[in-house]
C-alpha cells in the first residue's frame, strides 16, 4: 500500500482471493458430488438424454441427472429444460 | 514397523520433489532411519535436488524387474547417516510399476527403514497411484492457488477410493495439508489465498507452511534439502513440519507480513 493506491478505488472489486476460495468452493463441491455418483451416472444420463432427443431437439446443458442420498435411500432427480 | 509417507499433489510444480527432499532429510536428521523413493518414473529429478545424480547405477525399475538387488540401487547420502535415496529409472515408462512390484520393494524397505518417502510424481495416472497406493500417510503439498487446490482435493478422492487401505477396508490414509510458495505480504494485500481457506475447502489437518522463500531455489541449486540451511525461514518452516510429523507440538511462522520501511510504505513497492 503506497499513497497512489489512496487514489484509486478499490472497493466495490473484492479481492482476488476472495473471488479465488469462492470459486473453489463451488467447483470442489461439485467434483466431490461427481466422486461419490455411482459409475453408472454417465451412461445412464446418455441413454435418458437419446430417449428425450427422440421426440425433442435438446442440449447437453438442458438435461441434470443427479443421484442424492437421502438416509436409506437415493433419489434421482432428472432435470430437462425443454426449448419454447 | 516402518512408516509409508507419501508427498503428493496432483498438480505438477508446486513442491514435492523439494518437499520430498527436505522432510525424508529432516526425519533422518532426527535420528530416524530414512529412505526416499523417487516416484517420477520417466523423469527422475529427486537424485539432482539431493546432489546423487552422479552416483545412479541402478534405480527402482532395475529392482523391481529384478536386473539390481535393492542395496544395490540405494544411495547412501553423504551427509547423513541415516537417509537413502532410490532413484527413478530415467529410460523406463511408468508402466514398469506394477502393484506386486512395488509391495515386494517396500516390504524389503520396511526391514531396514523406519520411514519410507514415495517422492509421487504430478498427475493422477499410473505413476502417481502407484506413489500413494500403499501409503499409510500422505502429505498433500498445496500452493494457495486455485488449480493446485482444486487438484490437492482430487488426490484426497483418490486416497479415499483407490489406496490399498481404501480397497481393503483398513483405517484411512492419514491425511496432512502442506502449504508451500505461502506469500504472507500477498495475502495481506488480498491477492492471496490464506491459510484457513486453504483449510476450509480441503478440510484435512494442517502439518506446515513453507513461505516463498530464496532459500529453496538455493539449496536446489546446489543439490542441497533445504532443510540443511537452518538459518533460512524456508528450512526452519520444513524442520517445524518434520517436528509436528513427529507428534510434537509446534507454533506455524513466518506467516506475517514483513514490516516495511518507512519510505516504503510511502512510496510503494
Amino acid at each position: 500500500m503506497s499513497i497512489f493506491d489512496l487514489f484509486r478505488d478499490n472497493s466495490k472489486t473484492p479481492k482476488s482471493a476472495h473471488v479465488a476460495k469462492e470459486r473453489l468452493k463451488v467447483i470442489v463441491a461439485h467434483e466431490r458430488h461427481q466422486r461419490n455418483a455411482p459409475d453408472y451416472l454417465p451412461a445412464l444420463q446418455r441413454d435418458i438424454m437419446d430417449v428425450i432427443r427422440k421426440y425433442v431437439d435438446i442440449g447437453p446443458e438442458q438435461l441434470q441427472v443427479d443421484i442424492n442420498e437421502e438416509g436409506n435411500y437415493s433419489i434421482l432427480e432428472v432435470n430437462v429444460n425443454l426449448p419454447k | 514397523m516402518a512408516k509409508i509417507v507419501v508427498i503428493t499433489s496432483g498438480k505438477g510444480g508446486v513442491g514435492k520433489t523439494t518437499s520430498s527432499a527436505a522432510i525424508s532429510m529432516g526425519l533422518a536428521l532426527r535420528g530416524h532411519k530414512t529412505v526416499v523413493i523417487d516416484f517420477d518414473i520417466g523423469l527422475r529429478n529427486l537424485d539432482i535436488i539431493m546432489n546423487c545424480e552422479r552416483r545412479v547405477v541402478f534405480d527402482f525399475v532395475n529392482v523391481i524387474q529384478q536386473e539390481a538387488s535393492l542395496n544395490q540401487a540405494l544411495i547412501k547420502d553423504k551427509r547423513c547417516d541415516n537417509l537413502y535415496i532410490l532413484p527413478a529409472s530415467q529410460t523406463r515408462d511408468k508402466d514398469a510399476l506394477t502393484k506386486e512390484g512395488v509391495k515386494k520393494v517396500l516390504d524389503d524397505l520396511a526391514e531396514q527403514f523406519d520411514y519410507i518417502v514415495c517422492d509421487s510424481p504430478a498427475g493422477i495416472e499410473q505413476g502417481a497411484q502407484m506413489a500413494l497406493y500403499y501409503a499409510d500417510e500422505a502429505i498433500v503439498v498445496t500452493n494457495p492457488e486455485v488449480s493446485s487446490v482444486r487438484d490437492s482435493d482430487r488426490i484426497l478422492g483418490i486416497l479415499q477410493s483407490k489406496s490399498f487401505r481404501a480397497e481393503n477396508n483398513q483405517p484411512p490414509v492419514r491425511e496432512h495439508l502442506l502449504i508451500t510458495r505461502f506469500d504472507p505480504e500477498r495475502v495481506a494485500r488480498g491477492d492471496m489465498l490464506d491459510v484457513p481457506d486453504i483449510e476450509e475447502i480441503l478440510a484435512i489437518p494442517l502439518l506446515g507452511i513453507i513461505p516463498e522463500s530464496q532459500a529453496v531455489l538455493n539449496a536446489s541449486n546446489k543439490g542441497m534439502p533445504v532443510v540443511l540451511d537452518e538459518k533460512s525461514d524456508a528450512g526452519q518452516a520444513y524442520l517445524d513440519t518434520v517436528a509436528r510429523f513427529l507428534g510434537e507440538d509446534k507454533p506455524h511462522r513466518f506467516l506475517e507480513a514483513q514490516r516495511k520501511g518507512f519510505l516504503k510504505r510511502v512510496f510503494g513497492g
